[in-house]
């Protein structure tokens, strides 16, 4: 149970993850790598401001904003400077690894102080706030500590308030013409609006959500790692599709709530998998593999389906 | 209201590719006019809308629209002026996204694109009664996709997108060539009634003599990057297919001239 309360609480966080590469991914159309960096270095940033003894939220609220600069510069790089989309994310991604360890001043940041043995940042206080409810509490017949439920529930706000927030913005007269400039170009710049400050403002809106993400992963497994993020993509495109197949794309909202469900789905299946006799370095291995076949079932599906043309003699 | 000078244009100069597309066109549209351009392939009517509405920086020349110079100014600054139909039924709306939606952008076409609600009620309260009148049944469909639509009803609600606000100039860019002859029947004649009723001033490129001689009040001919014909006033209307089909005759004959005189000169001189 606690392992898949864990991968439950998991899920909720890489959904961020997952609403930035929807962002970056289908409104764009650019599978952008960026993430891979930017995740981490949210991660960084809230890191050591929480070591350096900053308030939580103040840590996760820069984490955000710094990822969001990272997208500027991915957008920058697409718009204003003529690199090809999927290069400007790898040139970033590739930068934002140094950055980050000169961030973090070395590879591994543990979130723990020393002195007190005791946790920084926004995990230990929902523990805290768990102690004093006191538990542990029955849920379906498991005993689980109040602390680990006041997280998932904490947790499970920030999404519901974020992918409200997106959901909200996307309708808006910029958000509806962000959409637009992913969707046909030439037709938003014959309406007035500039597609590469779309564009710079869609990929840093992305990977701002995406930093967050990081940041809130790094508070909950009280570590930050240099080398956290790799394969973020992954797991983003990978709930992004499972999300659309459950789903649809019919509309905005469809397609967020399918996501932030595609990606607690697929923490789930991870879970599932590592109870098996499976060795958490194999993670990416898997996360791999379920992307390839979320990827390839759907056209194999249609191929199934439709018969074959017959050859014309 | 619009005023061009002297424009030129070559594209990938330097290059065996090297086109010289506009060859220093000079045009003079007052307020009001609806002026049809007609040539064919590679005259350069489309290159000459395309540089109106900002696709490229011309080389040289100036353009000046509605008391402003934007010869420098980029694509979606002019916008702000111009309202355009493409040619390509697909070019003028966002499949993915609602009609609602496409209008909700269109509406603010040059305005500031701020945080407030795309789709209030109001909108689409008048959108419902505006689509209404296309009589095409689409008024019941504003939350369907706009990919699901034929060519003659996307353009006929690029159409009225492009004239949602009162542009200072219409650019019509042979926007019914890609279309079946009844829709694109349809979609001229509410080009012809949208026009007249707003007093647009209005350019329309085709290759259609038949469109040329029905409508606009102004003829302007092109051949090689250049206005070769211009007609207006009694002149335009006195038009017919076979008088344009002997200019074009015309036309021919004198390129053929030309290759014609250098074929002789270099056998006499090279």
């Amino acid at each position: 149970m606690d392992l898949l309360l864990g991968a439950l609480t998991l899920g909720l966080i890489t959904s961020l993850l997952a609403l930035g590469v929807y962002i970056s991914f289908r409104l764009f159309e650019v599978a952008d790598i960026t993430v891979d960096g930017s995740i981490t270095l949210g991660a960084a940033v809230t890191a050591i401001l929480l070591v350096h003894g900053w308030n939580p939220l103040v840590a996760t609220a820069a984490g955000t904003l710094a990822g969001a600069v990272a997208g500027l510069v991915t957008g920058f790089l697409q718009t204003k400077c003529g690199v090809n989309p999927l290069l400007s994310g790898i040139l970033v991604m590739t930068a934002l690894y140094s950055v980050n360890l000169r961030v973090m001043g070395q590879s591994n940041l543990s979130l723990m102080d020393s002195k007190t043995q005791k946790f920084y940042g926004l995990t230990a206080w929902a523990e805290e706030f768990g102690k004093k409810l006191g538990g542990p509490w029955h849920v379906l017949a498991w005993d689980v500590k109040a602390g680990d439920l006041v997280l998932l529930g904490g947790m499970a706000l920030v999404v519901v308030l974020v992918a409200l927030a997106m959901y909200l913005f996307f309708r808006t007269n910029f958000g509806t013409a962000l959409r637009a400039s992913g969707d046909n170009p030439q037709m938003v710049r014959a309406l007035g609006v500039s597609v590469d400050t779309c564009r710079i403002v869609g990929l840093a809106l992305a990977n701002s959500v995406v930093a967050l993400s990081g940041s809130l992963l790094c508070q909950y497994q009280s570590y930050a790692d240099a080398q956290m993020g790799i394969g973020s993509i992954v797991t983003g495109l990978a709930s992004v599709i499972i999300g659309e197949a459950l789903t649809g794309t019919r509309s905005l909202g469809f397609a967020i709530c399918g996501t932030i469900i595609g990606s607690i789905l697929f923490r789930q299946l991870v879970a599932l998998a590592m109870l098996g006799d499976i060795k958490p370095s194999d993670l990416k291995l898997i996360t791999a593999v379920c992307l390839f076949f979320a990827l390839v079932l759907p056209q194999l599906w249609k191929k199934i389906r439709r018969p074959k043309a017959n050859a014309i003699p | 209201m619009l005023s061009l000078k002297n424009i030129q244009q070559t594209f990938h100069p330097g290059t065996v590719n090297e086109v010289r597309a506009l060859r220093g066109v000079s045009l003079e549209i007052p307020a009001g006019s609806f002026v049809i351009v007609l040539g064919g392939n590679g005259s350069g009517k489309s290159t000459l809308l395309n540089a109106v509405a900002g696709s490229f920086l011309v080389d040289q020349g100036t353009i000046n629209l509605a008391g402003s110079d934007i010869t420098r100014w980029p694509e979606h600054l002019r916008a702000k002026h111009i309202g355009r139909v493409f040619q390509n039924p697909f070019s003028g709306t966002a499949p993915n996204m609602s009609i609602a939606e496409n209008f909700a952008l269109a509406t603010r076409r040059g305005k500031s694109h701020g945080l407030g609600w795309a789709l209030h009620r109001k909108l689409r309260d008048s959108l419902r009664d505006r689509v209404r009148t296309l009589k095409m049944g689409l008024e019941d469909r504003l939350d369907n996709a706009i990919g699901s639509l034929s060519g003659g009803q996307r353009q006929a609600l690029t159409l009225l997108m492009a004239t949602w606000l009162k542009p200072d100039l219409l650019l019509l860019d042979e926007h019914t060539a890609a279309l079946d002859p009844k829709s694109a029947d349809q979609v001229l004649q509410l080009t012809a009634q949208i026009v007249a009723q707003d007093k647009l001033t209005t350019m329309m490129v085709t290759h259609s003599m038949a469109q040329a001689v029905a409508h606009g009040d102004r003829l302007v001919m092109m051949h090689q990057g250049n206005v070769f014909h211009d007609f207006s006033g009694a002149d335009k209307t006195r038009l017919r297919i076979e008088d344009l089909l002997g200019y074009f005759d015309d036309l021919r004959r004198r390129d053929l001239m030309d290759e014609s005189a250098a074929a002789m000169l270099r056998e006499q001189y090279v």
